[in-house]
């Protein structure tokens, strides 16, 4: 027992000297997370055993509380080896402006990945002519989640688009549904629930223009995007501010409700928590009018400049990307693998449907889920949604999201 | 004489340098350091930052070396008039007639429940534990527990088979008692003018003619401006409407339920410190039971109502913890300026506003604590 000890501290001492390195990883993974990111760190330990791997996960409230911690580090001048961060403008807007991230492009070529990850998700995670994360997984966000029993007995089909949404919602209704579609409280549900109907009102094109500057907020298409959203927030329950989604796919499961907009971490809950059959006890259709578009979320890592232990950090990011890195962790996470070429064996039938589009449809990024715009946006984005979900003014929404986007540099 | 002076002078020149006084000179400094850098230094340095332009700027926000320009009071007058930051006023709307409602509730539900302990019943040691416990909670946890027992489809409506949609304690979206924000300057000067007018009708009562005759000018004055050029003053480019949002309905309860036991713990001392022979010579005068709370006791516990209206408004005020365990985030419903400038400062990246929201803040705290620590002051000289 001394002698272990004493020969911890002497590698602990010696342990910038010697090959036996150190790595701190920062992430929001824990509780139902935690054990994909446990397979994570075991993996990283059998490549390479010499190396002490501090895993630092600040729990709580979808990366709330870590986003803030991380902030006061690399205030502080002590940034962590590597960090988890959403993919997209979350980490563009916020790090790599602020000239605080390496360019990872160099790594993207000597593994290869260049050809392993959708063409379309590479200019997501870019700017400046740099490439600034290793996306780890991906989620989708654009999915309407039902009970096929229910419909059938309400006699209804999944509708196709916002208008068939809309007259689908009116037939419940007659039918005594008072809540055709659920839908959680605004601190995410709802914004999330809004940029599948902006998806669906807009289009591809229409929603990657908005966030190049080429359609104004303001625009009379972006307005009905409001006005879709006032009229979908119609056929929704009275009580959603004060339930989290979790309690809002409940209503979908218990046939209070019909329909649910929910990222694909619903199909988990529903398939481990609420023990429904993907597929017979639960179905999913894209967001209506969205058919064809994966509207992605990622989480990724990236690599902070000033790193102390960069060389560890760079083998942590090389197994991130690699085949076996993305299948060890994404069927515990109940999320895909960004990489194209994954072994889809190892995944559950919800996961090889969204694998499959993933492959096939054109891909977007998700707004409330830190891809398309900055955090100034997003957090003030969220308090826009809001406020029109109490005075449904799509003018007034329209023209606060417009002055928002000017003050967050949204397009420049 | 003076010879005998020196040493009597000289002892307390000598004493200041005794043992007692360097131990306690040593033990009180460094606590003395860390608050004038952690509390007061950083009160001005937050004071500096919400006069400048930190964050505004994305590239600059979170720089290793970001370039702050000042901007003077820019930040200040976007909360109050600024077209995005009608967030930041309802916010403080909801948050005054939050201290409001908290305030009452607590004070009279502390005093009843003072009132009816100090008729001795039985097991008295019992329920003043009872009312007391909740306090010894923290807010957090406090939230929890309410959280769940609010919830739309479940706790106590559930338990009281009430209807969801008619008793939504935290998810109602109306909102009552609405007002223009583009009045407040009127609302202001009336509010004013009507305290200047009790400060006149105080200053008649003690024959002070002069006192009363500039309170009342001051109070038409101010009148008058409000009807006239004060009605044109224009804060937001728009009309705007705040009130009263009725979801804070349950987090006044969870609130009240908190820190009532503290009010009544507050009033049962005060209630004990009543000389018996004060109520029995009122008995003797004639005084009804009522007669003796009106005209003697509720007097008494004048000075016990103001320093609990004192520590529960600064709770208030500053309230977080609460909200944001029973509603969590970006929920404007039930939100508090602390909550909003959390998430300015650390998911917008607008550290020179998030310090702006702070500042207001730490002045409507001030507002509430300066006053009764200068009365403090003077008190403890007098004696």
């Amino acid at each position: 027992m001394k002698k272990a000890l004493l020969i911890a501290a002497a590698l602990a001492v010696t342990g910038t000297a010697a090959a036996a390195g150190k790595l701190e990883i920062f992430s929001w993974w824990s509780g139902d997370e935690g054990p994909a990111l446990d397979a994570l760190v075991k993996l990283y330990k059998q490549k390479y055993p010499s190396v002490n791997l501090v895993n630092a996960t600040v729990a709580g409230g979808a990366g709330t509380n870590a986003k803030a911690v991380l902030k006061t580090r690399m205030l502080g001048g002590d940034p962590p080896d590597s960090f988890q961060v959403h993919a997209g403008q979350e980490l563009i807007g916020t790090w790599v402006v602020a000239n605080r991230m390496e360019d990872l492009t160099s790594l993207y070529k000597s593994e290869g990945w260049m050809s392993k990850f959708p063409k379309d998700l590479i200019p997501l995670l870019s700017s400046k002519g740099g490439i600034w994360s290793v996306p780890v997984n991906v989620h989708r966000s654009n999915v309407m989640w039902y009970v096929p029993a229910n419909l059938k007995k309400w006699g209804v089909t999944p509708p196709k688009t916002i208008d068939e949404l809309l007259k689908t919602c009116a037939t419940l209704k007659a039918k005594g549904v008072a809540a055709p579609i659920s839908v959680g409280d605004s601190s995410f549900p709802q914004p999330h629930m809004w940029e599948s109907i902006a998806l669906g009102t807009l289009g591809t094109q229409g929603w990657a223009d908005l966030f190049s500057g080429k359609l104004k907020f303001t625009d009379p298409r972006a307005v009905k995007v409001w006005t879709n959203f006032g009229k979908v927030m119609d056929c929704t329950n009275k009580d959603s501010s004060g339930l989290t989604w979790q309690q809002a796919t409940d209503r979908v499961a218990k046939g209070q409700s019909a329909f649910n907009i929910m990222g694909d971490w619903a199909a988990g809950y529903m398939a481990t928590t609420l023990k429904l059959k993907p597929g017979t006890g639960f179905g999913w259709a894209p967001a209506p009018g969205t058919a064809g578009t994966f509207l992605f979320l990622s989480d990724s890592f990236g690599l902070p400049k000033g790193a102390k232990d960069r060389t560890e950090a760079l083998n942590w990011l090389r197994l991130l990307g690699s085949k076996q890195g993305q299948d060890t962790f994404n069927p515990l996470k109940g999320s895909i693998a960004a990489r194209t070429d994954s072994d889809l064996s190892k995944y559950n039938a919800y996961s090889q449907s969204a694998a499959k589009d993933w492959r096939s449809n054109k891909i977007a990024g998700s707004l409330i889920h830190g891809v398309v715009a900055n955090e100034t946006f997003t957090s003030g984005f969220g308090g826009i949604v809001a406020q029109f979900v109490q005075n449904r003014d799509a003018n007034a929404a329209a023209q606060a999201t417009q002055a928002l986007a000017t003050q967050a540099g949204i397009g420049k | 004489m003076a010879r005998a002076s020196i040493p009597t002078k000289a002892a307390p020149r000598r004493r200041s340098f005794n043992s007692d006084r360097l131990w306690s000179l040593v033990v009180l400094l460094p606590s003395a350091v860390l608050l004038a850098i952690f509390v007061y230094g950083f009160i001005l340095r937050s004071g500096y930052l919400s006069l400048t332009d930190w964050g505004n700027d994305p590239a600059q926000a979170l720089s290793l070396t970001p370039v702050i320009k000042f901007t003077g009071l820019s930040n200040y007058s976007n909360l109050f008039g600024g077209l995005l930051d009608s967030r930041f006023r309802q916010d403080l709307v909801s948050t005054l007639f939050f201290t409001a409602f908290f305030i009452v509730a607590c004070l009279g539900l502390g005093l009843g429940l003072a009132m009816l302990l100090d008729r001795n019943p039985k097991g008295e040691g019992l329920w003043r534990t009872i009312f007391l416990f909740p306090m010894s909670l923290s807010f957090i946890v406090t939230g929890t527990i309410w959280r769940w027992m609010l919830q739309p489809a479940g706790g106590v409506n559930a338990l009281f088979g009430l209807d969801p949609d008619r008793h939504a304690w935290l998810t109602s979206n109306a909102s009552i008692w609405r007002f223009d924000w583009n009045k407040l300057p009127l609302i202001t000067a009336v509010v004013v003018a009507l305290v200047l007018l009790g400060v006149a009708s105080r200053a008649r009562q003690s024959g002070n003619r002069t006192q009363m005759w500039v309170a009342i000018a001051c109070a038409a004055l101010l009148v008058l401006w409000a009807f006239t050029l004060g009605n044109s003053v224009k804060m937001t480019p728009v009309p705007e409407y705040h009130g009263f949002n009725l979801a804070f309905i349950g987090i006044i309860i969870a609130a009240v339920w908190q820190m009532s036991g503290y009010t009544m713990a507050l009033y049962l001392a005060g209630l004990r410190g009543i000389p018996d022979e004060l109520r029995e010579a009122a008995r003797v005068d004639g005084a009804n039971e009522w007669g003796i709370y009106r005209h003697v006791i509720f007097p008494l516990l004048a000075p016990i109502t103001l320093s609990a209206m004192i520590i529960l408004g600064h709770i208030s005020l500053k309230i977080f913890d609460l909200v944001y365990a029973m509603t969590s985030l970006n929920n404007l419903n039930t939100e508090v300026p602390a909550l909003l400038m959390y998430i300015t400062a650390f998911q917008g990246n607008q550290f020179a506003k998030g310090a702006a929201i702070g500042m207001v803040l730490l002045i409507l705290v001030a507002a509430v604590i300066v006053p009764y620590l200068a009365s403090q002051f003077r008190r403890s000289d007098r004696s």
